[in-house]
């Protein structure tokens, strides 16, 4: 048989003006964002989005429905409740997977929370241990999921900056940052052992304004806490403890009323406030383009110890 | 926490935001250039870093006391901050009044060459990092090459601790005198112009990084960030030809059958005429339907769903491309290969190869060389190793839609994965596309002794069959027509055959000889009847003549049921 080649044509014989302009860099990030989605519900057999009810979690709810559109979200959402969550972010959680009609998977371990788990009694890294990374383990293999979808940027934290979009998880669910597989293109590799899994983060590129900026955009509905309000807080320095579980008061302690929101969400004794007045998303907007401190830099659990984030990861956190 | 400034108006930030282009680069250097340093000090100086970042490396690092070591900054692993170097690429992300940056800080010690060209393969630029008092070394030559090769291009090199050699001009214009030469011969290597630009910095001093340098009068030019505020912006996809890759069959009742994707180059009009690749199918855009309603025209990089006007059969995998500038659909492909697995490339063996969203079997028919990064030659090998550069020829089980990768980077490139542990092996870009496998050819000049079954199979890309017909003419014809698009090697014999009535023994004897080259022998009885009888190695079905669609799906999955092809991953979704 002889070879024949074939000349690729490289421009078509017509050009024709366009007159759309070009997509700015925020749609380029959605577009980019719904392509991952899809790739996981064709690629995968039992995909699952986390859902954790903050601003990255909406955003990715709402890419989900694009892309799938006009059909339904091809997989569920799973939320890891530790029970330490605001209750205002449980209510949220259910009225969204409600108006969204996706199908909401709800996984606490019962057993630590029974046995009193608490950032207090326990330390913070424990407690983490415990109520989010083994329930996530324990969820994953539970329902047998294949592929983990999380809202995870890399601009939140450094070890963070160095994930995949298709992070490889062995059968411990752990991650081996020094033994990640390349990732070119856009073309994913989700080829996995049985029990391997991968957790996909199709947000990786976002940066924190450009979320606000798309859920400003796109009217996306997020928890009120993240609008500056007066609220009940434990007032310990520069930190402000929101006043939601009774064991975080320390002896003699009294709440004060303080105009503060939460720049992140999480659990309430370990998630700190910040003193503010933004009370719109542009307000918030405009007030993190001033801010000089980072979104994670209230947060109690990641400052444990240098590389925290990236040791919890390891083990196994998403 | 400050207030926001009351003249704030977020309809002008949004709209400022809405102009601004982005620009994605990568960045390379040896071990000690000082890269990590040099993003540490862009991200400081452009105020991209948070003070409780700064902070909590503040006194950590090996720099004098009272400055901040930037390389803690980007070093997000502790192993790298152990050891004092960069393991993994990394992804940075920053803004000026002018752009928008995505940056992929790549280590440059050899052993993670294949994190250089991940970093390479999304950038429009890229930064290489010289040590002044070093010169050009092997490093510097590698990390040009593969941003040449991964169609990177721009250029700029920065040639760092300028500070450490008195800012002395002669040291610069002799390595740019060097790196140009250099270049040139990478350029007629690799066949892909890139445009070089130099800049002397000091990354630790802040010299040219983002403002410029009084020490440097004789330089006179632009910083580096103010050069990669002038570089052109990414390559602008729109005016390319149109290529869509099918990511999912959009099925959510019977009334709806979209086509969800990403239109990887071109723009799209409703009404368009287009064609699905590799079936050779044609069809109009009936519809682009978006979220917020239908659009009448969209164009890369959108993600969206087509709708078209009458039903074709497409599946995952599926390109639809412009009617008038098709893809290729090739059997077999030229590509060079950027080695990335600790196990070797070995010459005829299978691996899964990812293109668009189509996964298919791979056969590497035959290694051509091996890329000498010293010299920049190349020299003929037998196999690649990690981070090793060559050219080879694939033969693809099934025939796929491809461009070349320097007319478009997402329909011309694509990655390998090992079959056994599941590792991106390589990255591919193709450089030559055909329409027939050449495994023949070189397996012939590699093996010895009679010709086997397998070599066959891995030369027609499938496996021997004989596929028995009995129903009207017309549509054994469409029914031959499918599956030669499909790469089937087919041989029709028809049972009314004149010489076949008077021998019986003949048609066993011309069946047996088909199937012993590995062909898919039609055993073809004409019949002017409304149904079509299909019967392969034992299992028979009785289909309707009238639907065409119908029978040409039934009988290729019949075929792939029974292994005679290969089966078709990814099916569309349901």
């Amino acid at each position: 048989m002889r070879l024949t080649d074939i000349r690729i044509r490289t421009e078509g014989p017509s050009r024709s003006v366009t007159c759309l302009p070009r997509l700015n860099y925020l749609r380029t990030l959605e577009a980019e964002s719904i392509h991952i989605l899809r790739e996981v519900a064709s690629e995968f057999e039992r995909p699952v989005m986390l859902y954790s009810i903050g601003k990255d979690s909406s955003v990715m709810l709402r890419l989900a429905q694009k892309a799938f559109y006009p059909g339904p979200i091809p997989f569920p959402l799973l939320h890891i409740d530790t029970g330490f969550k605001f209750k205002e972010m449980l209510a949220f959680r259910d009225e969204m997977a409600r108006a969204v009609g996706a199908n909401l998977l709800v996984w606490r371990n019962e057993k630590a929370i029974a046995s009193g788990a608490n950032p207090i009694a326990l330390d913070t890294k424990r407690c983490c241990d415990l109520l989010k990374t083994q329930a996530l383990l324990d969820a994953l293999k539970h329902y047998n999921f294949d592929a983990a979808l999380g809202g995870a940027r890399r601009d939140e934290e450094k070890s963070r900056a160095k994930e995949r979009i298709y992070s490889f998880r062995d059968r411990a669910g752990q991650w081996d940052p020094k033994n990640q597989r390349p990732e070119l293109w856009n073309l994913y590799n989700a080829r996995i052992h049985p029990g391997e899994s991968i957790r996909v983060f199709p947000l990786s590129n976002w940066t924190e304004v450009d979320v606000w900026q798309y859920i400003h955009e796109e009217k996306i509905p997020v928890v009120d806490l993240y609008f500056a309000k007066e609220r009940l807080m434990y007032v310990r320095g520069e930190a402000l403890v929101p006043v939601e579980q009774a064991f975080i008061a320390r002896p003699g302690e009294m709440p004060q009323l303080v105009k503060s929101r939460l720049r992140s969400l999480g659990c309430s004794p370990c998630t700190g406030a910040i003193r503010s007045n933004a009370g719109t998303i542009p307000a918030i907007i405009a007030e993190l383009l001033t801010c000089r401190l980072s979104e994670r830099a209230h947060r109690v659990i990641d400052h444990d110890q240098e590389g925290s984030m990236e040791i919890k990861k390891r083990g196994g956190y998403f | 926490m400050a207030a926001a400034a009351p003249e704030f108006s977020i309809d002008d930030y949004l709209l400022q935001e809405s102009e601004k282009d982005l620009l994605r680069f990568s960045t390379a250097g040896s071990v000690d250039d000082g890269k990590s340093t040099l993003i540490g000090r862009l991200l400081y100086d452009t105020q991209s870093v948070y003070e409780d970042q700064v902070r909590s490396v503040d006194g950590k690092g090996t720099t004098a006391p009272g400055q901040i070591d930037f390389a803690l900054l980007t070093d997000g692993l502790r192993a790298e901050r152990e050891q004092g170097i960069t393991i993994d690429v990394a992804y940075r992300y920053f803004s000026t009044a002018r752009r928008r940056f995505i940056i992929a800080d790549t280590p440059g010690h050899e052993q993670y060459t294949r994190n250089m060209a991940t970093g390479a393969s999304t950038a429009d630029a890229a930064v290489v990092l010289i040590d002044s008092s070093k010169g050009v070394l092997l490093q510097s030559r590698r990390h040009a090459y593969i941003a040449s090769l991964l169609g990177v291009r721009h250029l700029i090199v920065a040639v760092n601790k300028m500070d450490l050699i008195r800012y002395n001009e002669r040291v610069f214009r002799a390595i740019e005198r060097d790196f140009r030469l250099l270049l040139a011969q990478i350029a007629a290597d690799t066949g892909s112009p890139v445009e070089l630009l130099f800049v002397p910095v000091s990354a630790l001093l802040g010299d040219n990084i983002v403002h410029r340098s009084k020490a440097m009068q004789w330089y006179g030019g632009p910083s580096l960030l103010e050069l990669l505020e002038m570089l052109p912006s990414s390559l602008d996809m729109r005016d390319m030809p149109f290529r869509f890759s099918v990511q999912r069959v959009v099925r959510p009742d019977h009334s709806f059958r979209g086509f969800a994707g990403q239109i990887a180059s071109g723009t799209v009009r409703r009404g368009a005429r287009i064609l699905v690749q590799p079936s050779g199918e044609s069809a109009e855009i009936a519809r682009i339907v978006a979220w917020g309603g239908d659009l009448d025209e969209a164009h890369a990089p959108l993600s969206t769903t087509l709708v078209l006007n009458h039903e074709v059969d497409i599946s995952r995998g599926d390109l639809i491309v412009s009617s008038l500038a098709p893809a290729t659909v090739a059997r077999s492909i030229r590509a060079s290969l950027v080695w990335m697995d600790r196990r070797p490339l070995e010459v005829h063996r299978r691996y899964q190869l990812k293109h668009t969203s189509l996964t298919v079997p791979v056969l590497i028919a035959s290694l051509e060389s091996r890329t000498d990064m010293e010299s920049i030659t190349n020299e003929s090998a037998q196999t690649l190793e990690m981070n090793d550069i060559g050219v080879a020829m694939l033969d693809l089980l099934r025939p796929i839609a491809v461009d070349l990768y320097a007319a478009n980077r997402h329909t011309g490139s694509f990655i390998l994965i090992d079959p056994e542990s599941n590792c991106t092996a390589a990255a591919g870009m193709i450089s030559g596309a055909w329409r027939h496998a050449t495994s023949s050819r070189s397996l012939r000049a590699n093996a010895s002794g009679a010709v086997t079954a397998e070599e066959r199979s891995a030369a027609w890309g499938h496996r021997a069959g004989v596929l028995e017909l009995t129903g009207p003419i017309e549509i054994i014809d469409l029914l031959e027509r499918s599956l030669f698009q499909e790469g089937a090697v087919t041989c029709r014999i028809d049972t009314r055959d004149a010489a076949l009535e008077t021998d019986t023994g003949l048609l066993q004897a011309l069946i047996r000889s088909t199937t012993q080259a590995g062909l898919l022998a039609l055993v073809v009885t004409p019949a002017e009847i409304d149904t079509l009888t299909v019967r392969v190695e034992g299992e028979q079905i009785v289909l309707d003549a009238k639907l065409p669609r119908k029978v040409i799906v039934a009988v290729h999955d019949l075929l792939a049921r029974s292994g005679i092809l290969l089966s078709r991953e990814g099916e569309e979704s349901r």
